[in-house]
């Protein structure tokens, strides 16, 4: 075993053992593979080992035009895949300087809010699957199918989307989209009582969340934890807040700080923003502005040379995009600065001196989606 | 011969007598006790076959689903169907494993609940040994399946099994003693070990209802004690799926793991007949003294099936348990028992002799 580990600190206990979570674990959610020191059942040491999806995705995009690098932006973070179309459309329309309707800002940002109520839910299953509580497992994911369902019949496709595109959407909404949006909200603010009632309010869940994971407003910035993460520990890091883009600016909504710094907080922190992002698709879907449901582009999309940066709040953190184009219609360097690749790199750090269970709670409170990480 | 469902001594002396005019006594004994392995072997199937199915319904039922429903109407076979495919798959050997340990674990697993199924009275007349300090040998014989759990997770050498061998023999160290005291409770109300005079006493209102409030704290630890004992949600920690991938029997496959997932069962089903027996009055139906009308309408009811609803409730309970908590994790499963569990026990041990001192119990 000694020559596949690279043992994570020079000095090793004679105590210590070592063991691989994963790349095969029920609970990495994914080809995560992490080489755990134990001393016992404590963990001393954690030394994550990414790219076993790695898929060179960046690589890909510079032979990709902007319209085929939507496609691939999906897969980075399946989970909020329209988040992440959103923010390469949002780069080329910058770059282009064209001027959006706003029926199509609309549709965005309640796309986007309900990628980010499905991601939290299928995260909350996870969760409590990963505590032992298998019946969060089936309550998050029956609930997410309403969401799947809406666009299905709007997008053509229940999980990978590439809906956004340069200049607008692919197609107008469904005519059913409206109905079928308030038939989900009204049915999941009664639903996520369940949630609390099964989870939160547990005396086991609160004995095994509080307390454990402690990740200081310090050590959220300089490790670059962002997303519902950071703000469990009381760092407003919300991109819609401090760079609002398409409809932020114009809505209401409260960005969700808790400042316990535990797994508890992060957990309350997402439940949270499920309200919030209900909230927000309330404000807006009555009000869709008639119109065209895309702007005139280009055949051909080409950014004038130079740099380009945009970044957006996807459900797992700050998603940065950096474009370095030379007046091609590919660019020639692309690099995506995902939010999973540096929360994961806090886990060691909290995991430190908790226990195996713990380092399993710790995890899935940071909601790792692997092929973020790998890319 | 005068077979009654209500009274089994009768239809037992036939069969002995029966035997003894064709057969010396030598012979007859050894029958007899190969008869009841036979019976006991083929009600040990059964019943893990159909608790498997019981506990694949219940928990469909808690998370919105239908459970099994393609093999046999209502998914009756699926079970079966497991478990010949279970017979047929491959015992995959582990290098450097140790062969010989590997091998015997799940067998000490099996024989361990195996045994202690023997002592349990089902029916007036109807159990195979009725010794006179029941309760201790079920005690003592139940908790030798942690010494095949201790073997699997040591001989399986794997890392995983072995965190979770370690678990479950600290957890079923510590339970086995709330398990204990909570048994004795009762044992000082009573004041006897056999289990037919244990049910004999619950003739006049169950223990459960005679023992005041005491009873029923003895009741609710024992729930959760034994739920520990039998590795069962939430306390699961020995094969926590999301943690250690299968605990200590992640290396085992075919029917050796067929034989650690019975034995769970089975376990589940033996603490839930020793619940039953000992705080609900086992076979014994429902009685509230002076109401004569009343417990002549009960008496009607088999005993069988008193104790098999009664048995079922208790599964039942524990089956929602494990569908519906997270899991623990082994610091707090140690602090639940040693620093709230022990004390309130030893505490009800004290108020139970009070009472019984007192003659304030009915």
């Amino acid at each position: 075993m000694k020559e596949i580990i690279n043992l994570p600190v020079s000095k090793i206990d004679e105590e210590e053992y070592h063991i691989n979570m994963g790349p095969q674990h029920p609970s990495t959610h994914g080809v995560l593979r992490l080489v755990v020191s134990l001393q016992g059942e404590i963990v001393k040491n954690l030394k994550p080992h990414c790219g076993y999806i790695h898929r060179g995705i960046e690589k890909m995009c510079e032979k990709d035009t902007y319209p085929q690098i939507i496609h691939l932006t999906d897969r980075i973070d399946y989970l909020s895949s329209h988040i992440s179309n959103h923010a390469v459309c949002l780069l080329v329309e910058k770059a282009l300087e064209i001027e959006i309707p706003e029926r199509v800002q609309y549709i965005r940002t309640i796309m986007d809010e309900l990628t980010r109520i499905q991601s939290h839910q299928l995260w909350w299953s996870s969760f409590g699957m990963d505590l032992g509580g298998l019946t969060c497992f089936f309550y998050g994911l029956r609930d997410r199918e309403m969401i799947l369902d809406i666009w299905e019949e709007t997008t053509g496709s229940r999980f990978l989307q590439s809906y956004n595109c340069p200049g607008g959407v692919m197609q107008d909404i469904h005519p059913n989209f409206q109905k079928k949006v308030h038939a989900f909200l009204k049915t999941f603010k009664k639903k996520i009582k369940d949630y609390d009632r099964i989870l939160s309010g547990n005396v086991i869940f609160e004995n095994r969340s509080q307390g454990v994971g402690i990740l200081s407003k310090e050590d959220a910035i300089s490790y670059g934890v962002t997303g519902p993460s950071g703000r469990g520990s009381g760092w407003s890091c919300d991109v819609r807040k401090t760079e609002p883009y398409s409809m932020y600016s114009k809505v209401q909504f409260n960005e969700v700080l808790r400042y316990e710094c535990d797994t508890y907080s992060r957990y309350m922190v997402r439940m949270q923003e499920m309200h919030e992002s209900m909230n927000i698709i309330e404000q807006l879907i009555d009000n869709i502005p008639a119109g065209d449901h895309s702007a005139k582009m280009k055949a051909v999309i080409k950014l004038p040379a130079g740099e380009y940066f945009q970044q957006v709040e996807s459900a797992r953190g700050e998603l940065g995009l950096y474009v370095v184009s030379d007046g091609n219609k590919t660019p020639y360097r692309m690099k995506f600065r995902t939010p999973s690749f540096s929360n994961l790199s806090v886990l060691d750090h909290i995991s430190r001196d908790m226990k195996i269970a713990d380092l399993v709670a710790i995890g899935a409170s940071l909601d790792l989606v692997i092929p973020d990480i790998d890319r | 011969m005068t077979f009654n469902i209500y009274d089994f001594t009768s239809f037992n002396r036939w069969i002995d007598e029966g035997l003894n005019s064709i057969m010396s006594p030598t012979w007859a004994l050894i029958t007899e006790m190969a008869i009841i392995g036979i019976v006991f072997l083929l009600f040990y199937a059964v019943v893990g076959l159909f608790l498997v199915y019981a506990e694949r319904k219940v928990c469909a039922f808690m998370q919105n689903r239908v459970g099994p429903n393609r093999v046999g109407p209502y998914g009756i076979f699926q079970t079966i169907a497991d478990f010949i495919k279970l017979l047929m798959k491959e015992l995959v050997y582990i290098k450097d494993s140790d062969k010989l340990l590997f091998n015997i674990a799940p067998f000490i697993v099996i024989i361990a609940s195996f045994m202690a199924l023997s002592a349990i009275p089902f029916a007036k007349g109807l159990h195979a040994i009725d010794f006179d300090i029941g309760i201790l040998y079920v005690i003592a014989v139940s908790s030798l399946g942690v010494v095949g759990i201790l073997l699997a997770g040591w001989s399986s050498n794997n890392k995983y099994s072995l965190i979770g061998a370690m678990r479950s023999g600290a957890q079923i160290v510590s339970y086995e003693l709330s398990v204990g005291l909570s048994l004795l409770t009762i044992i000082v109300l009573s004041g006897t070990m056999q289990f037919s005079q244990i049910v004999e006493m619950q003739s006049n209102g169950w223990f459960i209802f005679k023992g005041h409030i005491p009873a029923f704290i003895a009741f609710v630890v024992f729930l959760i004690s034994s739920t520990a004992e039998t590795n069962r949600g939430p306390f699961d920690l020995a094969e926590a799926e999301s943690e250690l991938t299968a605990g200590f029997h992640t290396e085992y496959s075919g029917i050796k793991f067929a034989f650690f997932f019975l034995a769970e069962y089975m376990n589940m089903f033996l603490v839930a007949s020793i619940a039953a027996t000992v705080f609900l009055g086992g076979w014994m139906p429902f009685h509230v003294s002076g109401w004569a009308g009343f417990n002549t309408i009960m008496d009607y009811i088999p005993p069988l099936v008193w104790y098999f609803g009664k048995t079922a409730f208790i599964i039942w309970l524990m089956m929602l348990f494990k569908w519906t908590f997270p899991r623990l994790r082994i610091d707090q499963l140690l602090t639940l028992e040693w620093k709230y569990l022990l004390p309130i026990n030893l505490v009800n041990i004290l108020f139970m002799a009070f009472l019984v001192l007192m003659h304030w119990h009915f």
